[in-house]
């Protein structure tokens, strides 16, 4: 490791993961028992990308989101409650309930906007990166999508657009192995981090299982485009370890071993060893940190259980502005 | 009063809104140094320089993208698709985002973005450079449609399409782009949701849109010589539609024909007349339809003039319709 991240930033990326990992298996309880209707994506086991790049923005950054973004949204500052009022369509989620568990907006975050479009938030995030550049602000803007995204033809057109504008944004592919089911041996031709350099974008591998490599990375690719060097395509490795949705583990097309093998690299029990054994905190404070989030999830639940559903006339209250 | 052409008036209205809010911008394929494969943009980039004229990649569905991810944080661009067909190339940011952004974030995210495109039919561009489809985006909720039919009109419409709150897809007619006109100096808007009506008639109230407006006017002319009084209305904006105005001229006529450049299966005349009957059923004698076949557009130029609507189907249309409720 070249730099040092201090205790502060570090404890905060656990917090972060933390957040992540209770939130969705308390989507993933809530799922199974009918509590959440239609369709919710969790992230358990992926993290550690969104904790890690997301500890190297200002509040004044902006994400761009996907299907699979509780992670993302509650790691740039959106609320436990806001969360799982939107998850149980609630007047007071933060899409008012018009949205649900694919779709987060929260601009006070940064949070633009999360699209269950495979591949459609990238070239949105190249709109926003374009009026970033336009109004000469000094940030810059993250997009997250999966290796699926990668062979949708909006990810093409983005990054060549992109690149050849010199946008402040940072391409992040957590590449999660899978596609709804599909391997990404059996989908995706090449590195998905090369395909960049055929415009001229720099790609980076990284360890998406581990919060400070994730953390390291997109320190830099955050800084360039900051610094107006142009785009960076990140593609960090993951697992998620559902299913593409929470009613299963996606035995059908997945060995239990495979599964095993990524969850004994598990980003958050790895990074508690490595901050207990680097003496930045005692597992009694860890545990302390758990409790805390655990707390705020119930409370969250139980505050997004007892909000009122959107009232009939918001039916076609937003279609227009 | 000036007059000018159609193409002319559209760029003026770009320049005039470019020059009160610093906001406004342009995106699109070859709209800067050539300006524009019809000219709309020309000269643009030479006032207002390459940030805010901007050459894009050929790459509609990025186009759309980054207009609507600009107008998220407080732009107001204004994209420019060259062919009304390859707005299926945007399908997913213009459908699956753009008309839905402000809907799904319970009206968190306004996004005034102007699509300015148009539609080739009648100069002999083969199927996939005519197509003329707004009604798919009439069963679109979120975005507002304008088919301007005059030089006038189009510069008052897209004036008020840039200025406006909500997406706006604003179809030009690529025969009408020459055609000239009386067009007001400087600020002059026209509010969406108004029809006008091009010719005052009291035997058949025909709605006719974008091109086929002038071939409505000029059908109502040769029927007039045979003593049919037809009332043009032009609706202006598809979405809003000014059903209102449509009606209250049905009710006097009692007689509704729609002529649109489009496919007619469900298309805009098919939604008009739903909704024309929906409310005055009681006042209507007869409703007809003009519009192009269940076929895509042909090349072959005869093949062509018998694809397209024009005068004479409304004039016959017309008649028949006359002839029929004469002698019922």
């Amino acid at each position: 490791m070249n730099q040092i991240i201090t205790k502060e930033i570090q404890l905060s990326m656990y917090e972060s993961m933390l957040r992540q990992r209770l939130l969705d298996e308390k989507v993933v309880e809530l799922y199974k028992k009918g509590l959440i209707q239609g369709i919710a994506h969790p992230g358990l086991g992926q993290e550690a990308v969104a904790a890690g790049v997301i500890a190297n923005l200002s509040q004044e950054d902006l994400i761009v989101s996907n299907h699979r973004g509780h992670g993302h949204s509650l790691a740039k500052g959106v609320s436990e409650r806001a969360m799982f009022s939107e998850l149980f369509g609630k007047e007071t989620g933060m899409c008012r309930g018009l949205g649900g568990s694919m779709h987060s907006s929260e601009m006070e975050c940064g949070v633009v906007f999360s699209t269950a479009i495979v591949g459609g938030g990238i070239p949105l995030a190249v709109g926003v990166a374009l009026a970033l550049k336009m109004d000469k602000k000094p940030n810059c803007v993250v997009c997250f999508f999966g290796d699926g995204a990668c062979n949708t033809g909006a990810f093409h057109e983005a990054l060549n657009m992109a690149a050849v504008w010199k946008l402040p944004v940072v391409f992040v592919c957590e590449n999660n192995q899978y596609a709804v089911s599909t391997p990404i041996t059996k989908s995706t031709a090449g590195h998905i981090y090369l395909r960049g350099e055929g415009y001229g974008i720099p790609g980076q591998l990284v360890n998406g299982m581990e919060v400070l490599d994730v953390y390291e990375a997109a320190s830099t690719t955050i800084t360039r485009a900051k610094r107006g060097e142009g785009p960076t395509l990140m593609e960090c490795e993951t697992y998620r370890y559902t299913g593409h949705g929470p009613y299963d583990i996606g035995l059908d097309y997945r060995t239990q071993e495979e599964i095993d093998l990524w969850k004994a690299r598990d980003p958050i029990t790895s990074f508690e060893q490595k901050l207990i054994s680097q003496n930045l905190a005692t597992a009694l404070e860890l545990q302390e940190i758990r409790e805390r989030v655990r707390e705020k999830v119930e409370e969250a639940v139980q505050f997004a259980q007892n909000s009122p559903y959107p009232p009939k006339g918001q039916l076609s209250q937003y279609v227009w502005a | 009063m000036r007059t000018m052409s159609y193409v002319e008036s559209i760029r003026e209205a770009l320049a005039e809104e470019m020059r009160r809010d610093s906001k406004v911008f342009v995106i699109g394929e070859d709209v800067g140094q050539y300006g524009g494969t019809f000219k709309a943009t020309k000269g643009l980039i030479q006032e207002f320089g390459p940030e805010r004229v901007i050459d894009s990649p050929l790459s509609e569905n990025a186009i759309i993208g980054a207009a609507t991810g600009a107008a998220i944080m407080g732009f107001r661009p204004v994209a420019e698709i060259m062919y009304m067909d390859f707005l299926n190339e945007c399908g997913d940011q213009l459908v699956n985002h753009l008309t839905k952004l402000h809907f799904m974030t319970g009206g968190k995210l306004k996004v005034p973005t102007v699509i300015r495109t148009q539609y080739s039919l009648g100069r002999n561009t083969g199927a996939q450079h005519s197509q003329f489809f707004p009604a798919f985006f009439m069963n679109t909720p979120g975005i507002m449609i304008a088919t301007p039919s005059t030089p006038s009109d189009a510069k008052g419409l897209l004036k008020t399409a840039i200025r406006g709150s909500n997406p706006v897809l604003f179809v030009e007619s690529a025969s009408l782009y020459a055609s000239k006109g009386d067009v007001p100096e400087g600020e002059f808007l026209i509010p969406f949701g108004e029809a006008d009506v091009k010719r005052q008639g009291k035997d058949v109230t025909v709605v006719a849109v974008s091109r086929m407006v002038k071939e409505a006017i000029a059908t109502a002319d040769i029927l007039s010589s045979e003593g049919i009084s037809i009332e043009v209305i032009d609706p202006r904006t598809l979405v809003p539609l000014d059903i209102e105005s449509i009606v209250s001229s049905v009710k006097k006529t009692g007689r509704l024909v729609t002529a649109e450049d489009c496919i007619k299966t469900a298309g805009v005349g098919a939604e008009i007349i739903a909704r024309v009957m929906e409310v005055a059923m009681g006042h209507i004698e007869d409703v007809r339809r003009v519009a192009c076949p269940d076929v895509p557009a042909p090349f072959s130029p005869p093949l062509q003039d018998a694809y397209m609507p024009g005068k004479n189907a409304i004039v016959e249309t017309v008649k028949e319709m006359m002839g029929r409720s004469l002698a019922s």
